[in-house]
């Protein structure tokens, strides 16, 4: 029966958006119940950031670092390994480009921010390097290292903050502009937002993981470590090269969404009393994508309309902007019981056979 | 500063931050125990702290008074375990991937208790602090007793020690009740359990809404004794160190309660080490992250192996080998 279900292709579609009109479902009874207008509301989301130049960069700015996280959980979970360290390794990526720009501010912007990009890579690649051996050489299980990783990264990059690259406002000084990845051009172009050029480096990135997981023999061996590790095993692959490569690359995509936050939005790195949520969010993206490069894009593009339409959603509806992340929620819980939407849908298409 | 005085303000810290801990990680034990893993115990605390933030502070405003601390913790507990159930419903019904939905449920309950906020206070992201808190009290007679007088039974709160019971409770029924037989059935190897006639779906249940009331207690605990209000920031992590503490103690109930013991020597030592002597050289990050650092070691194999029950982590379903 459950083998049936798996090889039905269009369920795989229809999954998603169903969580999705759930989702947004759920939101609306919940507005409903406590005296808000879900119509008014909604519409707000819609019309700010499809309608204000303003609204329209910064969600293409939030898209960027959640296409990054959402790459680099669905990349993990295509070697059937689930990285819920995205993000540890976004802030250590965050911390690392950071501080390289800081240290090397000299060099000419050619060498210096390819040079931050590559060293965030290299810093949360590090990062999920750790968790990747310990599960392969020591079979210990992924989510509780990295969940631990995440905090230890947390602390980390907050203490050398404070104590080596500290600025007035509990943040690092500004980057310098030879590192930056903001534009004025893009700015100018969206009413002021803090539009940047990392929407480039992260769609990229959608397109070096769809080629690589897709189009080369490496990405064939981690997809099939991901089905079965044993099978795998027996056609001469090395599964343990194989899951410590594929954390290393998710890792790698999480240290480059924090640079992109590093070099792109912010210009620097403040100090972080608890997480950001980007990584979290990247589950939810991965997820709702079916871990493909084109489905997270649609999903990030997704979650930042809903993330950045809810201030003015605040403003005009009067609906608390928390109201997001209940959505976000009830979406991550139906995808994750697709199980039962298959059920249903079976059960309706089939006439209850 | 002498060594008993540096103790004496050492110990009871460690032991205050150690109780939502304790508290929450065996829920953990439970839940884990049954074959359901549970990220979700961080957003259990979260709905947990709310309650007892939100009922405390109602309690007050109809004259309880100083009783109103601990009847919010009753309802704290009640709601945790209302609110697991949906976890309960997606990894034991649904069949969902358990992680997925402990995900979904810290989502939910950090959204959802925030949006219950900005309604009920008129847009402000935190409740009002309550006025009657579990406070720190000397335990009469006991703390005249000398040096485990002011170690022990000084600045302490007696929520800590009904915590302490609570793990030997918890021990007792894991490991000396026919319920607690079949939870560890259960967790091992459901198939050999459901033949025996035993109801796989039903303790799993019972296992996941207890964990939820315990970790409801465990947020409830950290509001009354420790944070006083709720805001988004209230709950940052200690759900997750719970879950830490659950596997350094081995999935042990007692060893639970040890290692939230020592997680929370740690953190306190984190903030009252610039008091002691020795340790203001040291600086917090090592004691900050210590408690996470070590659990890595534990589960490499460093510090005493600990294995995960067997069946964690892994949908039953009936008549699949």
């Amino acid at each position: 029966m459950t083998k049936i279900l798996k090889n039905v292709h269009w369920f795989n579609i229809i999954v998603p958006i169903i969580a999705v009109i759930l989702g947004l479902l759920v939101g609306a009874i919940i507005m409903l119940l406590t005296g808000y207008n879900p119509i008014l509301a909604y519409q707000s989301i819609l019309e700010s950031v499809f309608l204000q130049p303003y609204y329209t960069g910064e969600t293409i700015r939030a898209i960027i670092p959640l296409i990054l996280t959402g790459l680099a959980v669905a990349f993990a979970f295509r070697t059937g390994l689930f990285n819920i360290g995205v993000e540890g390794q976004l802030l250590v990526g965050w911390f690392a480009a950071v501080a390289v720009s800081l240290m090397f501010s000299g060099l000419p912007k050619l060498i210096l921010l390819p040079l931050a990009i590559i060293v965030s890579a290299l810093a949360g690649g590090l990062w999920g390097f750790i968790p990747g051996l310990l599960k392969a050489r020591l079979k210990v299980h992924e989510v509780i290292i990295t969940i631990m990783m995440n905090y230890i990264a947390l602390y980390t990059t907050n203490y050398l903050i404070k104590h080596f690259l500290y600025a007035e406002g509990e943040k690092t000084p500004n980057i310098p502009e030879a590192a930056s990845l903001a534009s004025t051009f893009l700015s100018n172009l969206t009413q002021g937002s803090r539009l940047h050029w990392g929407i480039i480096v992260a769609l990229l990135a959608a397109l070096i993981v769809w080629f690589l997981l897709w189009r080369t023999t490496k990405g064939y061996e981690l997809r099939a470590v991901g089905y079965n590790p044993h099978a795998s095993r027996y056609a001469g692959m090395n599964v343990k090269n194989n899951i410590v490569l594929s954390m290393v690359i998710s890792g790698a995509l999480a240290g480059v969404a924090g640079s992109m936050e590093g070099l792109g939005t912010y210009q620097y790195m403040m100090i972080n009393s608890t997480f950001i949520g980007i990584g979290f969010n990247g589950i939810a993206v991965a997820l709702l994508g079916m871990n493909t490069s084109i489905g997270v894009i649609i999903g990030a593009a997704l979650f930042a309309i809903l993330q950045t339409g809810s201030i003015t959603m605040q403003s005009t509806a009067g609906v608390p902007t928390e109201i997001v992340s209940i959505i976000i929620a009830v979406i991550i819980f139906f995808i994750g019981s697709s199980y039962i939407i298959r059920w249903c849908l079976l059960r309706v298409t089939k006439g209850g056979k | 500063m002498d060594f008993m005085q540096i103790l004496a303000i050492v110990i009871p810290s460690a032991i205050l931050t150690a109780t939502p801990l304790i508290f929450t990680a065996l829920g953990g034990v439970l839940c884990e125990r049954s074959g359901v893993v549970n990220i979700g115990l961080e957003g259990l605390m979260v709905v947990g702290a709310f309650s007892a933030a939100i009922f405390t502070y109602f309690f007050e405003q109809h004259g309880l008074g100083a009783a109103s601390p601990w009847l919010a913790l009753l309802i704290a507990g009640l709601l945790g375990g209302v609110f697991s159930i949906i976890h309960a419903i997606a990894s034991i019904s649904f069949r969902a991937e358990q992680v997925v939905s402990g995900v979904a449920i810290n989502f939910l309950a950090q959204g959802l208790c925030l949006f219950m906020v900005k309604l009920l206070f008129d847009g402000k992201g935190q409740t009002p602090y309550i006025a009657h808190r579990i406070d720190k009290i000397d335990i009469p007679l006991l703390h005249d007793i000398p040096i485990i007088g002011p170690l022990l039974f000084s600045n302490v709160t007696y929520i800590s020690y009904i915590a302490v019971i609570i793990s030997f409770f918890v021990w007792y029924v894991i490991y000396k009740t026919p319920f607690g037989l079949r939870l560890r059935s259960v967790g091992e190897h459901p198939q050999a359990a459901d033949t025996l006639g035993i109801n796989v779906t039903k303790t799993r249940y019972i296992a996941v809404i207890l964990s939820g009331v315990f970790g409801g207690l465990g947020g409830g605990v950290y509001l009354v004794t420790i944070a006083s209000n709720y805001s988004v920031s209230t709950i940052a992590g200690q759900g997750f160190l719970a879950i830490a503490a659950m596997i350094f103690g081995k999935w042990h109930p007692v060893g639970a309660m040890g290692a939230a013991l020592f997680f929370g020597l740690a953190q306190s030592l984190s903030i009252t080490g610039q008091q002691v002597p020795v340790l203001n050289h040291l600086p917090d990050v090592f004691l900050l992250i210590a408690p996470y650092v070590i659990t890595i070691l534990a589960l490499a194999g460093f510090v005493g192996r600990a294995d995960a029950p067997k069946a964690s982590g892994i949908p039953y379903i009936k008549g699949k080998r």
